[in-house]
């Protein structure tokens, strides 16, 4: 086997870390913290790899393996997420899939928790489930256009700075980490992406009012907490989804009230 | 070829596509000649969705929006996670905003050529024509697709054609239409007429008379085994490559749904068609899990190379211009660094198997931005090409603006899938498929910026459309749990299930995984020969029985249990790779992603044999210990002239 | 249903807010004719009381400043409770390990610096207003009462912390204000928070001169 050239840490060697892991059977149980070791972990690879390292041991030596959810393990999925250390997808502002054990070092202590929210319950250990976030979708989070019935495509031009402004809120994932890292619990960076994604679009104009005023309420339903406009979401958001999304939901959701938009119940 | 691998059927053929009018008028009459189900019978209808990728997600939404009542499944705990997600590039479509000479016939003609001469060209037309639909209904959804500052549509050009078609929100265009067909699909679940089963994983198909009516899912939290019945059932699961257990698809992306549809009598076509794709991270090491796709583009200014001496360690900024091997480039003077991907890939993995690979395990080739950043500056590189070269700093931990980045091909496309008819149906009446699980439009090649074409052209129109046909003679009578066919499907998958967790074996789901992928990587990945796909032939089937007494699966199925799942995936996918391994060693040519070492020109490029091999491979299924059965549908080229492709 | 969602109880807490800050800009200014001697404060101070006169009954516009304030004492603190137990129910299990990467001291600090400040606000009333709880005594002259105060180091401690609290209160305050009024964005942002900060550091500036110019002297 050839060394990797060129790379600093190319005389790798593996780490030994201890983990302290969430366990916890299903929704109706306790959970509590348990201590696991690892050995030998190379810096190049990513946290998931790592915890695929520490669930074959534990499948041959005839113990649960440690449930979390993944699948693209790209950075895209939104599929992922653990709170690492106290962190939202730990130490790097990435996806947990995307986040690599160089950012540990031999001999660390890493704490790994699941997502904390009463409208996101622990299905098992790290997995959560986040199918509130798919209801405030179905309370608004779309353009009501069946298929077939759009007209060309370059019938409305979108001037590029707002298409631009559309497509960087547009990029959120859905992973929860904004929900997970806010003291409040609230999923408002969520929501805000979405309704600034479509608010800024002139297709999106017909429905704007009445979209704001439901994926609020929907989100109320949901029991997530309310904004204070800490910042902690937008800063452990994978995709860097900016506070300002947050002050155009208000902006909207203030104009739509007084336009005498008023929720479905 | 001996009988003992497979006996050869009937000829297969599809009979639905309107043969009588040019093909230019193929789909309009399709569609008018087709039968149409009034609104009121639709309510009386359900049709079960797997999957819900761009195929799955539009079709679910579709079909909800007309009014049937629509049942749709998926593994994740959201439709929005489906792995159309990761598709960086971009989407064809015909609609000639460039007005640089693009039209429908073109983009049919390209991906017609770009597959290879091994696509059905009354598919590739449809899918050419309904292409400039899809844009204006993304755009119509909100799709924040790339414009320029006139607030019209952005294109740019893609590998295998003269014209700019691809339409692209970033690098990030998968996500972006998925979005849109996701929240489409909520609002259908929001109004009541699509119902969902999130983290439900479809495990057999049930058959009743002839036609599928439902099927056996698991719930992936609570564990419950249960049958769900429809008047039609469609499979929208996309493609197989995790059989080589590393492919640029997610972790759970597998092909049991489409695997159990094919024992349950579905037709499996061209299975080993897979497309390598050139620009991936090379594999680190055994913990690897995946591996990621670097956008195609970086080769219009990296340039490819390793060294020229085997075995040398040096740093490569030490390595002196004459001591390196730009070899695409001195192979290829005409096309260079921008060959298509399949003779990019296996070059790459001839100058590694001469020992002159780079990186760990010696796995790698150069792709070398010294120049460009020299030629242009580097500001003008990181404004091109800045997230791909962060996503590679964060994956290796190495500077790509001053290392050369390392680059390996990797398991990309799965161009086979079940066989469908112009219908999109398969070989079993009411068992629809759409996107990458099926077989039909790309041929033995895909192109860029078509899967997303193709997945959205299926669900949003195509199937929508000719599914009708299907359902003017429903509803059918209701099938109930009692049916002796639900409760066979029913008890067929508890037994498996049950027999995966007896076994206790020694070895996990993983291991065999790795070793079934490690072994298709080498035997069945980018060049295949008479004697690989012998090799892998006799080490299956070893492999399987391995599996099937060796295997270790803890806990039980009656809870959430991912090593279960995976199990059950790996078991289907050594089944899929022996067939593939079948398919590879019957078909004695080279095309597309399909490279046989016999059968090259004297330069070693893929070489067709037109003669014998112009036609899909359609394989049944038989009981075990029997060999599998092969229909050819012959293809036939009315309106494109087969031809050799040339890059030099 | 829109009264009780969760943006509703921003916007009170906004608003009230921006009223209890305008009624903190004119009290400091009010504050500044201490330096004009004890008879302009008192003067100042029997003023207030006499505001509005003769077109209204004594002391009617002062008692409506008065209502207006204690609605939005009452409002800001409803939000700001109500918020709070939100908080507690969305996120019943706390975390083992958990990390603060955005939030300022301004913005954690503010739950509990709102309910200190409060508590201030009671204290300060009875300590000036009324003057039960000021050493000079309820008889005195609203400038003895003031000096009387800010010669008790005690006193003068609890003033000084308690508005320094207010203003990371206000700093975060402002902000979050505009936030939550839609009033912010991109653009606008480094804008707002160095207003945010140059504004609460100016107003709590003004008022700390005073026990400051009562500690070494210059007033007394």
């Amino acid at each position: 086997m050839q060394s990797s050239v060129g790379n600093p840490a190319a005389e790798k060697r593996g780490m030994n870390l201890t983990l302290r892991i969430w366990r916890q059977k299903d929704p109706t149980v306790k959970g509590k913290m348990v201590t696991y070791k690892v050995t030998d972990i190379s810096p190049d690879m990513s946290f998931l790899e790592m915890l695929d390292v520490l669930n074959e041991q534990l499948i041959l030596q005839g113990d649960d393996p440690v449930a979390f959810d993944h699948d693209c393990r790209e950075g895209i999925c939104g599929m992922c997420g653990v709170m690492i250390n106290g962190e939202a997808h730990g130490p790097q502002q990435t996806t947990t899939c995307q986040l690599h054990m160089r950012s540990f070092k031999d001999g660390d202590s890493i704490d790994i928790e699941p997502w904390r929210a009463s409208p996101f319950p622990v299905i098992k250990d790290l997995a959560v489930d986040r199918r509130a976030f798919d209801r405030i979708i179905q309370a608004g989070g779309y353009i009501s256009v069946p298929t077939g019935t759009a007209p060309e495509a370059h019938s409305t031009p979108v001037p590029k700075k707002d298409s631009d402004a559309a497509f960087d809120a547009a990029t959120c994932i859905g992973c929860g980490a904004c929900v997970a890292a806010c003291p409040n619990a609230s999923s408002m960076l969520f929501t805000a992406a979405k309704v600034t994604h479509l608010g800024l679009l002139p297709q999106g104009q017909p429905e704007r009012n009445d979209r704001v005023v439901n994926m609020v309420a929907q989100q109320d339903r949901e029991g997530f907490g309310g904004c204070t406009n800490i910042g902690e979401c937008s800063h452990a958001c994978p995709k860097g989804i900016s506070m300002e999304t947050i002050s155009r939901l208000n902006h909207d959701l203030l104009g739509a009230l007084r336009a005498g938009a008023r929720p479905k119940s | 070829m001996p009988l003992d691998l497979f006996n050869v059927g009937e000829p297969i053929a599809d009979t639905k596509a309107p043969m009588d009018v040019s093909i230019g008028e193929r789909w309009s009459t399709r569609r008018f000649r087709g039968r149409l189900v009034n609104p009121a019978n639709r309510r009386k209808m359900t049709i079960i969705v797997v999957g819900t990728g761009l195929a799955g997600g539009s079709a679910a939404a579709t079909l909800g929006e007309a009014g049937y009542k629509v049942k749709s499944f998926w593994y994740q705990d959201s439709p929005r996670r489906a792995h159309s997600v990761a598709a960086q590039g971009g989407i064809n479509a015909a609609k000639n905003y460039r007005n640089d000479g693009d039209s429908v016939h073109r983009l049919f003609y390209d991906t017609v050529k770009g597959g290879d001469f091994r696509s059905r060209e009354n598919n590739v037309h449809r899918l050419a024509e309904v292409s400039v639909n899809i844009i204006d209904q993304c755009v119509a959804q909100g799709v924040p697709f790339a414009r320029e500052y006139g607030g019209l549509l952005d294109n740019r050009s893609f590998g295998g054609t003269q014209v700019s078609r691809t339409f692209y929100a970033r690098g990030q265009t998968g996500q972006q239409l998925l979005y849109g067909a996701y929240q489409a699909l909520e609002r259908q679940i929001a109004a009541g007429n699509v119902e969902q089963h999130a983290r439900t994983e479809m495990l057999d198909l049930i058959v009743v008379d002839g036609r599928a009516r439902g099927i056996v899912a698991r719930d992936l939290v609570t564990g419950e085994i249960s049958t769900h019945f429809a008047d039609a059932v469609v499979l929208a699961t996309g493609g197989y490559g995790n059989v080589f257990y590393l492919s640029t698809n997610a972790k759970g992306s597998n092909a049991t749904a489409i695997w159990r549809a094919h024992k349950k009598g579905a037709y499996f076509a061209n299975p080993c068609y897979t497309q390598i794709h050139p620009t991936c991270i090379p594999v680190k090491g055994d913990y690897q899990s995946k591996l990621t796709l670097m956008s195609e583009s970086l080769r219009n200014d990296g340039r490819v190379w390793v060294p020229k001496e085997r075995g040398d360690n040096r740093d490569p900024r030490e390595i002196p211009e004459s001591e390196r091997d730009y070899y695409l480039e001195r192979i290829y003077p005409s096309f260079g660094n921008l060959v298509p991907r399949d003779i990019a890939s296996r070059q790459a993995k001839n100058v590694c198997d001469e020992g002159r690979g780079v990186g760990a395990g010696g796995l790698g080739v150069y792709l070398d931005f010294a120049e460009a950043i020299e030629r242009l500056g580097r500001p003008a590189v990181e404004a091109k090409y800045g997230n791909l070269f962060d996503m590679y700093a964060q994956i290796t931990g190495e500077d790509p603006y001053s290392v050369p980045m390392r680059i390996y091909p990797a398991v990309h496309y799965t161009m086979g899938g079940l066989w469908v008819d112009y219908d999109l149906q398969s070989s079993i009446p009411g068992m629809f498929v759409i996107g990458e699980a099926n077989f039909s439009d790309h041929g033995a090649n895909r192109l860029g910026a078509s899967a997303l074409m193709q997945g959205l052209a299926d669900g949003y129109f195509v199937l929508p459309a000719t599914i009708t046909e299907y359902l003017a003679d429903g509803p059918f009578d209701k099938v109930t749990d009692e049916h002796p066919a639900a409760v066979e499907a029913l008890q067929g998958v508890q037994t498996q299930v049950q027999k995966l967790l007896d076994i206790n074996g020694t070895r996990t789901p993983a291991s065999f995984h790795r070793e079934l992928g490690q072994l298709m990587w080498d035997m069945c990945g980018m060049e295949r020969s008479e004697e690989s796909l012998r090799k892998a032939l006799d080490r299956i089937p070893e492999i399987r029985q391995e599996f099937w007494t060796n295997l270790k699966v803890t806990g039980d199925w009656h809870s959430f249990n991912q090593t279960l799942e995976h199990a059950g995936r790996v078991a289907d996918f050594i089944e899929l790779a022996e067939l593939m391994c079948i398919d590879a060693l019957h078909r004695r040519e080279s095309c597309g992603g399909h490279f046989r070492a016999e059968s090259q020109t004297p330069e070693g490029e893929a070489l067709r044999d037109d003669e014998n091999f112009a036609y899909v491979a359609a394989w049944e299924w038989t009981p075990e210990g029997q060999p599998p059965v092969l229909h050819k549908e012959a293809l036939e080229y009315e309106y494109v002239h087969l031809a050799q492709r040339s890059y030099k | 249903m829109a009264k009780t969602n969760s943006v509703f109880k921003k916007v009170v807490m906004a608003v009230s807010g921006i009223i209890m800050v305008l009624f903190l800009i004119a009290h400091m200014i009010g504050n500044l004719h201490i330096f004009q001697g004890a008879e302009s404060f008192n003067e100042y101070s029997h003023w207030l009381r006499r505001l509005g006169e003769p077109a209204l009954p004594p002391r009617t516009l002062l008692t409506t400043i008065e209502i207006v304030l204690l609605v939005s004492v009452i409002a800001h603190i409803w939000a700001a409770v109500s918020l709070w137990r939100q908080a507690k129910r969305a996120r019943p299990q706390a975390y083992v390990t958990k990390k603060s990467v955005a939030q300022s001291y301004a913005s954690r600090t503010l739950r509990w610096g709102g309910v200190i400040i409060a508590g201030f606000i009671v204290y300060h009333i009875l300590d000036l207003t009324f003057g039960v709880a000021n050493v000079a005594g309820t008889e005195a002259t609203p400038y003895d009462r003031t000096v009387a105060s800010f010669q008790n180091p005690i006193a003068t401690a609890v003033y000084v912390i308690t508005l320094i609290l207010l203003g990371m209160h206000l700093r975060h305050g402002i902000w979050s204000a505009m936030q939550t009024l839609g009033q912010s964005n991109r653009r606008r942002e480094r804008t707002v928070n160095a207003f945010a900060i140059v504004f609460s550091t100016l107003l709590i500036a003004g008022y700390l001169v005073v026990p400051a110019a009562v500690v070494f002297g210059l007033v007394d």
